[in-house]
């Protein structure tokens, strides 16, 4: 499976959080001659297994990417929004957003709004219409709308791209669907909805499959950016981030300790990931129903819920063979 | 007015002491359903067969609780201290009156005099803590003989119809649900419908958690009160909603994304019957749809709202016709879901 041709096929889709419909129709297709059973909930969490009468081995990637959502369509036709997920002004001025239709806008700031003080209240969208009237036949209020960026590989082995987060892991949960060798393990790969509003999707994906293990594949904080203030423990390109903690969970020490056992014995490059803020899907899942133990593989990105994020191919690939290592191990 | 929504409103249920809201409720509701049941959190759960069962049924829900206050702390000089239950802007509590616990007695909200007041003092807003309720009691032994610590404190508000197609109450918040789901209950319905009457979802949707936890539904529809700060000079976007421009239609939230189909089912139906609607323009608040969502394995969840002034005050006023054009939408979703028009 190559990456960047997964991840472009993922990019394509229109998948902000609540409307990842187009992003769960196309791992659906990617999947399906990997996959023993598939399913889809009430909430829109996508279910891909291989079916074992071993451990329940659960790993989840979301399908979600941070956005805006329409609010109010002004009489000059420009468009005020509010946010899906966490988008901050600074990250979007200036960029363009596309909505589901293919409408595409940019996003800028009142006259007299200041920089330094800016608030997404200042803020608006200009599809380039006339008027209001015009603008209600492309955009309608409660119109969500994404990045819309392209993505391309640097000459240093860099993934560049919008929807990193977490599109690179959902291309690398299937990756490891590819490579999964058999295995007694019922092993379950959840693209899960709606993590970047608050992990609601992982929440009922925990109670439906109520797993042995979990183990969430995100991507996290890369701390080798200029003056980078040690946010996080990981940097890019030096392999598969094993999550100890983040803002919502602290990972089950003997998972992690697997993780790392697995990871020597197979050769596959790791790095221990500690993550002072945010949050992953673990946090939901390790306290669903009777508590599951619990940890992640991460991969590293700069820029993250900025237009174009910046991961390493390597990690990725690392992160995809960890996956599928954890997914084969003998519990 | 929508029947019922007078009584409802006159009646005090400060989360966790809805009791006599519920009690309201049964007493109306028993003669007409099939089953009804009240949980260990105080949820009230109504049972009502219709002509049909929807494959994993279909629940609508609507809080009984409003936001009030509970008693803190008896001062030696026979004042009561207070802490608000839900959020409540300090600046629309001095100078109430209220009723504080069972016996519902009187008091008054108030603050040192102003000519005690420093400058500094004056440009803020006082907080809540530094209020008081004046009872009358001349000190801690006689106050306490009346008022314990714990008593639930409730604002004192009539209900007036004014103006234009106006209602003035405490509690619209969501009240104005409750008698949306109690005027359902009384009718013939197209298919069963399990109504929970919600408690404690102003101090964080505690009530629906368990309550969807049981019930276990397929669908939901919550009917809520919502804010609007529709006055000339806010900008569209702030106002979040406006009055009499017809029912909210639950689109997302601070603290949800309703599901699309429903919502855009919802949309449609309001279309075709020529009710107007709305979406919150701002993206903030939440409602029992929050907990009812992520219950189990995951409920589809919709949500009507009447746009309600004033709200978590003691004066909120809502329009008469968005409240029957509320209960109006919220029929023709429940004939919709029993048509099997929710799809997916």
């Amino acid at each position: 499976m190559d990456i960047l041709k997964t991840l472009n096929t993922l990019n394509a889709c229109f998948g902000p959080s609540g409307r990842e419909d187009e992003v769960r129709e196309a791992i659906k297709k990617l999947a399906k001659p990997f996959a023993d059973e598939m399913k889809t909930d009430a909430m829109g969490n996508l279910y891909v297994r291989k079916k074992g009468n071993g451990a329940k081995v659960m790993f989840s990637a979301h399908m979600d990417s941070i956005g805006v959502i329409a609010t109010v369509v002004e009489d000059e036709g420009f468009i005020r929004f509010g946010r899906v997920g966490g988008i901050s002004p600074a990250t979007l001025l200036s960029s363009t957003v596309r909505f589901a239709n293919g409408t595409r806008g940019v996003v800028q700031k009142n006259e007299d709004a200041k920089l330094d003080k800016l608030t997404l209240q200042e803020m608006y969208i200009d599809i380039g219409v006339a008027n209001k009237e015009e603008a209600l036949k492309h955009v309608q209020p409660g119109d969500m709308a994404v990045y819309d960026a392209p993505s391309f590989l640097t000459p240093g082995g860099m993934i560049v791209s919008p929807y990193l987060d977490d599109r690179i892991c959902c291309v690398a949960q299937l990756m490891a669907l590819e490579k999964l060798k058999k295995t007694d393990n019922d092993v379950w790969f959840v693209f899960t909805v709606q993590e970047e509003v608050g992990l609601r999707g992982a929440k009922t994906a925990g109670y439906i499959v109520d797993p042995d293990y979990f183990v969430v594949c995100d991507v996290t904080w890369s701390d080798d950016t200029p003056k980078a203030e040690h946010f996080a423990s990981s940097v890019t390109g030096k392999g598969a981030a094993i999550k100890i903690m983040d803002g919502s969970v602290i990972a089950h020490p003997q998972v992690v300790k697997l993780l790392n056992d697995i990871a020597k014995q197979k050769k596959i490059k790791v790095q221990q990931d500690v993550l002072k803020g945010g949050g992953t899907d673990a946090g939901a899942i390790h306290v669903s129903r009777a508590g599951v133990p619990s940890s992640g593989v991460s991969v590293p990105i700069r820029y993250c819920h900025y237009a174009q994020e910046m991961a390493a191919l390597s990690d990725v690939e690392d992160t995809a063979k960890l996956l599928a290592a954890f997914a084969e191990n003998k519990f | 007015m929508l029947k019922y929504l007078k009584e409802l409103c006159l009646m005090d249920g400060v989360s966790s002491f809805e009791d006599n809201v519920r009690d309201y409720i049964i007493n109306e509701l028993s003669p007409v359903v099939d089953d009804m049941r009240i949980d260990a959190l105080g949820n009230l759960i109504v049972f009502k067969k219709g002509a049909k069962r929807v494959k994993g049924g279909l629940m609508l829900a609507a809080h009984m609780d409003e936001v009030g206050f509970i008693v803190r702390k008896i001062e030696d000089d026979g004042y009561i201290r207070f802490s608000a239950v839900g959020g409540i802007d300090a600046r629309v509590v001095l100078g109430r009156r209220v009723f504080i616990g069972k016996d519902m007695v009187p008091g008054v909200t108030g603050l040192k005099a102003i000519h005690l007041v420093s400058a500094e003092e004056v440009k803020r807003v006082p907080k809540i803590k530094e209020m008081y309720i004046d009872i009358a009691a001349p000190d801690k032994a006689s106050a306490e003989k009346k008022v314990s610590l714990g008593d639930k404190i409730v604002f004192d508000s009539d209900y007036l119809e004014f103006g234009e197609d106006k209602v003035k109450a405490k509690a619209l918040d969501d009240r104005v649900g409750c008698a949306v789901m109690m005027n359902l209950a009384k009718q013939d319905l197209p298919c069963d419908v399990t109504f929970v009457f919600t408690c404690q979802e102003e101090v964080g949707c505690r009530g629906a958690f368990g309550a969807a936890f049981s019930v276990n539904p397929a669908y939901a529809l919550v009917l809520e009160g919502t804010t609007s700060a529709d006055i000339s000079n806010v900008p569209a976007e702030k106002k979040v909603t406006r009055l009499g421009a017809g029912p909210v239609i639950g689109c997302m939230d601070g603290s949800t994304i309703y599901d699309e189909g429903l919502f855009r089912m919802t949309a449609a139906l309001a279309d075709e019957a020529g009710i107007a609607w709305q979406i919150k323009q701002y993206i903030a608040g939440g409602t029992d749809a929050s907990a009812i969502q992520r219950t189990r394995e995951g409920v589809r969840v919709a949500n009507i709202s009447v746009p309600v002034r004033y709200l978590h005050s003691a004066s909120t006023v809502a329009c008469g016709k968005d409240i029957k054009d509320t209960l109006k939408l919220a029929q023709l979703f429940v004939r919709a879901i029993a048509e099997g028009k929710a799809g997916k």
